[in-house]
């Protein structure tokens, strides 16, 4: 039922098709949904809102005319290449959780994470590479940006991490399949926006 | 067939929803400290808020007390002068009304209201709070620290608040910065909670059409500030690193004391329009619970439904997506485009229309009710008045050419206190005179709630009415002192000492009110389950004050809207939301 049509009604009338609406009666919740993926989709809505004013302020000022770009190394698209492999393992995670086939799913799990704890450190040792070359965060905005969304970037994925390693650690203690099944599907949810995230920052680290 | 009542002959078919497995505390600590139960929460959250909001009121009183009597006080120079300015802002906002408002009241009502047995997720509300204890904690802390708290004014402006020279530059902004930023985090917690709350945990027939007033104020508020506060929360990340590893996202290059600091092409404005992309929703993160509120409590002290329901939900969703366009307003000193002082004052003025919707809304529910002058309903029908006070000389200022001349007055901080201090408080006063009975059983002392309200009231007046006349006569505001001063009369200073008595006043009254809630929870007359004879769902619960999963053993199942109030044909004048159509008593003696 729409949102529009749903809020239109007249409660104060009984004949309305308020009242005699047993479905909505019986089952009110906006979306049939479990409450764990529209919690993870409204707080998607937030982390959506803080990188785009990031990506705002980040264009503001490249605009202004002491603009000096930070280089892009190799190991940016190394740890992206990375990143979109532990989206593939979740998602091949989840696809095995859907069919039941649990080893496979307990693997695609174990890739992800460790293919993301590769794209952090990867993410760190850009940082490192950079300090030495001279690009110091004080030095130019540009320089601070690039770590500001990067760092913003790799605390998203850290709390990602967090919610795998109770995923993981649940598939460990044999938690019914069902409850493990929704956390897969969340995690995979998760990183496949973080993973559209990055690109964009990462399209946007080229284009400037 | 009556307004508002089912026919008789339909039936509610028994539940097709599996029942939520809750979570059962089995200690002291896991029951009352570290609680998963949205309503402890609540009451930790509003312990929390109101002691810190009593620092505030405290600083306010120092305040006051520079300005009405300037050169007396040893204890008050320039320096500590700002830092009070700047954190009875800061705590008054975001620490006392928005904590208040969405976790003290949120936690409280939305479940019970929705007739759901508790929020959905119940581990990540507990953090909740102690991530907000924690931000609570660093603020306080900034007292303790070198140099003391910030200085730089509530709206944090750089380059200012992060340059020598400002009062609390070695650890105080830091601090600042810092709570704010943990703060979020917290809410985000909690904000994800009342949001999905409302959406997927109504009991049955509970559709969005029959929430309450308060629901969709709280509701629609905790989107807007979902929305709003990561605007805040990167400007304060920037301003952090600002600070400490001397970027320079809002500093441009400044001389200081003939030297070149190191700072580069950032940009102040930057800041400023991300700071007031939450700062102006944050009006109404306050405002709209507020809204709700007050619908809710001048419908059930006057008897009758609220007018204009379904305009009244439209209002608030309008005036939640309108506030996000109206930010620039407090820019225009900062300059800007011709264009886009045209487009945010038209903004501006179009938020007053639904705004203006409701008030009349208000005046027509009360329009030959049966009004009972308690003392929620003195405070709401007080808050009609301080809204529409503050809210007419807010029409002002939202125009580009009257504005720039007031806005460094007294005349704005009138303004600003009329609409988002006294109004929003007089609610808060309002819903803890409606639902401390609730929360304890007890009814609060009506002489004491009376002498609060009238003091509270007349004060507020008396304090902020001559304070739009001094800024009229042009006396600035944030000066620590106005000194020998040419064009402002010397009644400006008897005007400011006798606003500082009344602020005094005013604030003891305060204490009168949280001695009256405490000795009230021992003392007061006993409440029963519903005093008031509300119809909402949390005066229908088993137990008062309600136990774990509020409802007993089954979810209440909801037949009808929250205004079922002297329904014409039935014997009592309220039906409560979830009485079945047979059990509805009639006047002509059927059922």
């Amino acid at each position: 039922m729409g949102l529009f049509h749903e809020i239109s009604k007249k409660p104060w009338l009984s004949d309305d098709g308020d009242d005699g609406d047993i479905d909505t009666i019986n089952n009110p919740a906006a979306f049939f949904l479990p409450s764990g993926k529209v919690g993870l989709r409204v707080f998607l809505v937030v982390v959506t809102v803080v990188f785009t004013l990031v990506t705002i302020a980040y264009v503001d000022r490249m605009t202004f005319v002491n603009w000096r770009s930070v280089p892009e190394p190799w190991v940016l698209w190394l740890n992206t290449a990375l990143l979109i492999g532990a989206s593939l393992a979740f998602q091949w995670a989840r696809a095995s959780a859907g069919r039941g086939t649990l080893n496979a799913m307990r693997d695609g799990l174990h890739i992800g994470g460790v293919l993301t704890v590769g794209f952090l450190a990867g993410q760190l040792f850009v940082w490192r590479q950079l300090v030495d070359l001279g690009y110091y965060a004080d030095a130019n905005t540009a320089n601070a940006f690039f770590y500001l969304v990067t760092a913003l970037h790799g605390a998203h994925m850290l709390g990602g991490l967090v919610a795998w390693w109770r995923c993981v650690s649940k598939m460990w203690q044999d938690s019914p399949v069902g409850d493990l099944r929704l956390r897969v599907e969340l995690c995979t949810t998760y990183w496949h926006y973080l993973l559209l995230i990055w690109l964009v920052l990462f399209g946007l680290l080229l284009i400037s | 067939m009556s307004e508002g009542l089912l026919d008789e002959t339909q039936v509610i078919p028994p539940a097709e929803l599996e029942e939520v497995d809750l979570y059962h505390a089995h200690s002291f600590w896991t029951k009352y400290v570290f609680s998963q139960d949205a309503k402890i929460i609540a009451i930790q959250y509003s312990g929390t808020a109101i002691t810190i909001g009593l620092v505030g009121l405290v600083l306010s009183w120092l305040m006051r007390l520079q300005l009405g009597f300037p050169d007396t006080f040893s204890f008050i120079d320039a320096d500590t002068y700002y830092q009070h300015v700047t954190m009875h802002g800061m705590i008054m906002v975001i620490y006392l009304l928005t904590a208040l408002f969405l976790g003290g009241f949120g936690n409280y009502l939305i479940p019970l209201m929705v007739g759901a047995r508790d929020m959905v997720f119940p581990y990540m509300n507990m953090l909740s709070y102690w991530v907000y204890l924690l931000a609570v904690l660093i603020l306080t802390a900034s007292f303790f620290v070198p140099g003391g708290p910030t200085g730089a004014g509530w709206t944090l402006y750089p380059p200012q608040a992060i340059l020598e020279g400002t009062p609390g530059v070695e650890w105080g902004i830091i601090l600042m910065l810092v709570s704010l930023v943990v703060f979020i985090i917290g809410f985000t917690m909690g904000g994800l909670n009342y949001v999905v709350t409302v959406l997927q945990s109504r009991s049955r027939g509970m559709t969005l059409m029959r929430m309450p007033l308060t629901v969709w104020g709280i509701f629609t508020a905790t989107i807007l500030a979902l929305l709003a506060f990561p605007a805040l929360f990167v400007a304060g990340v920037m301003m952090l690193l600002d600070r400490l590893i001397g970027t320079s996202f809002f500093m441009p290059e400044i001389i200081q004391g003939g030297e070149l600091l190191s700072t580069t092409n950032g940009s102040p404005l930057l800041f400023q329009h991300l700071f007031w992309f939450f700062g102006h929703p944050e009006v109404y993160i306050v405002a709209l619970p507020a809204f709700g509120v007050v619908s809710d409590i001048i419908s059930v002290h006057a008897r009758k439904n609220i007018f204009g329901y379904r305009m009244m939900v439209w209002a608030i969703v309008a005036i939640g997506g309108l506030s996000f366009v109206v930010w620039a307003h407090h820019m225009y000193v900062s300059g800007m485009n011709p264009y886009f002082g045209f487009f945010f004052a038209t903004t501006t003025l179009i938020i007053a229309v639904p705004t203006a919707l409701k008030m009349y809304n208000w005046v027509l529910t009360l329009w030959k009710g049966n009004i009972q002058l308690t003392i929620p309903m003195l405070f709401c029908v007080a808050f009609i008045l301080t809204f529409l006070n503050g809210g007419i000389t807010g029409l002002f200022l939202g125009n580009v050419a009257v504005d720039i001349p007031l806005s460094d007055t007294l005349f704005v901080v009138a303004h600003f206190h009329m609409v988002m201090g006294i109004a929003p408080v007089l609610v808060i006063f309002a819903a803890v005179y409606h639902w401390f009975p609730k929360m304890s059983g007890r009814m609060l002392n009506e002489g004491w709630g009376q002498f609060h309200f009238w003091i509270t009231f007349i004060g507020s007046y008396l304090i902020y009415f001559p304070m739009h006349y001094l800024g009229f006569v042009g006396v600035p505001r944030r000066y620590f002192e106005i000194g020998e001063t040419s064009f402002i009369p010397p009644s400006a200073t008897t005007l400011n000492e006798f606003i500082t008595i009344v602020v005094l006043i005013v604030g003891v009254a305060q204490i009168v009110f949280i001695i009256n809630i405490i000795a009230s929870i021992w003392t007061g007359k006993p409440a029963g389950d519903n005093p008031w004879n509300a119809t909402t769902l949390e005066w229908q619960t088993a137990t008062t004050p309600p136990g774990h999963g509020n409802f007993g053993d089954e979810l209440p199942v909801t037949y009808r809207w929250a205004y079922a109030y002297s329904v014409p044909g039935v014997e009592d004048d309220f039906v409560p939301q979830n009485l079945a159509p047979g059990d509805v008593k009639r006047s002509d003696g059927g059922q």
